[in-house]
């Protein structure tokens, strides 16, 4: 079972969070001409990293905050969490 | 190479069985190859005894980390099916379907197939409609498919829950009687040794560490018992396909995740067929031994871990309770995970790549296992001939980019959910 610290909701058991896959992903920006290469990096193409991760997850059965938190996939320790608006360094 | 019958076992019984050649050859690594294999899986080795025979390529390597049929072939719940819909898929396994059935004799070796048949149960209308489509298109495939009725599930599956008061009462289902089980661990065995028969050097404790690029071309590998110089390479390596994806400075449609099944302790013979409940995921078997096989959803987070997490478990289990309420009579025996190679569409792909004389094997998602044949005959194909073949067409590493999915499920790119 996971623990994940929620930055609103403290410490809360992994039944109450939704995944929401990788956070480093980036959307290609509005207003401008995408071309199909950054569809594809946007939508498809994961790093899918042994070790530190960077991902989002839904409090959705708490405070329903969406936050980001820094996990190893390898050992699933979670070093820390964050705010969705947060700038993380990884 | 000493072949397996009633008459080598009752000659070998005179010697109290000392006397039996090893099945296959522990190899040190040799300095150069035509083919080199990453993988010593269950496709890494089907790929390696294809190309020895049906391509005549016999100076191959297969590079395994740990110890062969130690990874996904060794933690799958050995379900055997090619009910599928979409063309690519259906025909791709399809073929699997016939090699398996005559893989006992091909290999002599007993893979103990057992086409029991699949059962896909339906809760309603709209799923019985979903699934008389799915059965008719896998007919046109020339696939057996068969519309049960309620009263006609209850009569192959007397154990599963048809009482009034359900959540998700069983309206029928869609049947491949072909469909089946068979002994996983046998697989690798049986391919391994015979690949190893005909030439194949099996390399165990063997770690990749880096790859020998230049001019857009293979050159060979880096591993942790030396460098090897090869012609060609063979990725096969599953859900630790990313970790070598980085290696090379790819980035692939593929997340790594968990899945985890388990089995009971043992019990009588109760269950003569593979069953899923059609109103989430859970699949449950009857082993030769009596354990009931059962397995479900990912846990749902990116991971390389090989063990999973209780939650998961309890709500793949509470959905087999929904299904055979005696379920939570029986202890559990043992529970395990796996890592699964999440390609974006739910479908594999076996292909070329950008490099010269690279060629790529994942995206397995739920179903390696019994890919095993078909995956290797065509990725033999692939390889040696430097072209895909055309039942391995449609799996293109550029599917995604082009639009060309191969969505079985229609879930699209949230790999987790299910």
């Amino acid at each position: 079972m996971l623990y994940i610290k929620c930055p609103y909701c403290g410490y809360r058991s992994q039944n109450e969070f939704a995944y929401g896959g990788d956070a480093t992903v980036k959307r290609p920006e509005l207003n401008k001409e995408v071309t199909d290469k950054e569809w594809d990096n946007f939508v498809y193409l994961r790093k899918s990293p042994r070790g530190k991760h960077l991902e989002l997850w839904h409090h959705v059965s708490g405070c329903r905050q969406w936050i980001k938190v820094l996990r190893d996939t390898n050992t699933h320790e979670i070093f820390n969490t964050y705010k969705s608006e947060d700038k993380v360094e990884t | 190479m000493q072949k397996y019958s009633v008459l080598s076992l009752i000659k070998n019984a005179f010697s109290s069985h000392k006397d039996w050649e090893v099945a296959w050859k522990d190899q040190d690594p040799k300095k150069e190859y035509d083919v080199v294999i990453i993988g010593g899986g269950g496709h890494g080795l089907a790929t390696a005894y294809y190309l020895a025979k049906e391509h005549k390529i016999t100076n191959i390597a297969v590079i395994e980390k740990g110890w062969i049929g130690g990874g996904n072939i060794g933690r799958n719940t050995t379900i055997i099916r090619s009910n599928y819909m979409h063309d690519e898929n259906a025909l791709f396994y399809e073929k699997g379907m016939e090699l398996w059935r005559s893989m006992s004799q091909d290999l002599n070796f007993n893979i103990m197939f057992s086409p029991r048949g699949i059962i896909n149960l339906a809760h309603s209308d709209a799923q019985m409609n979903a699934y008389a489509r799915r059965g008719n298109s896998m007919k046109l495939n020339g696939i057996d498919a068969v519309l049960l009725n309620r009263e006609e599930v209850k009569n192959k599956v007397p154990i599963l829950d048809f009482s009034d008061n359900v959540r998700f009462p069983i309206f029928g289902g869609l049947m491949q009687p072909s469909a089946g089980t068979a002994r996983h661990d046998a697989v690798a065995w049986g391919y391994a040794r015979q690949a190893d028969s005909m030439g194949v050097d099996i390399v165990q404790h063997c770690e990749v560490t880096g790859f020998d690029i230049s001019n857009g071309k293979i050159k060979g590998i880096k591993t942790s018992r030396g460098d090897i110089k090869a012609k060609k390479v063979g990725l096969c390596v599953a859900g630790s396909t990313s970790i070598l994806a980085d290696m090379l400075n790819m980035t692939l449609p593929i997340e790594t995740h968990l899945l985890q099944a388990c089995v009971s302790e043992p019990i009588k013979p109760l269950l003569d067929h593979v069953v899923t409940f059609g109103a989430g995921h859970f699949y449950c078997s009857q082993s030769d031994k009596g354990e009931m096989v059962m397995g479900g959803d990912l846990d749902g987070y990116n991971s390389y871990a090989q063990r999973g997490n209780l939650p998961t478990l309890q709500h793949v289990l509470t959905e087999g309770i929904a299904m055979f309420p005696f379920l939570s009579k029986l202890k559990m025996l043992r529970t395990w995970g796996g890592i699964m190679d999440m390609s974006m569409d739910g479908s594999p792909i076996i292909d070329k790549t950008h490099i010269q004389g690279l060629y790529l094997n994942c995206g397995w998602c739920y179903g390696g296992f019994k890919a095993t044949p078909a995956s290797g005959f065509t990725f033999a194909h692939t390889i040696a001939q430097d072209k895909v073949h055309e039942l391995n067409a449609g799996f293109r590493l550029d599917r995604f980019s082009t639009g060309h999915l191969i969505d079985e499920k229609g879930l699209g790119t949230k790999t987790w959910i299910s």
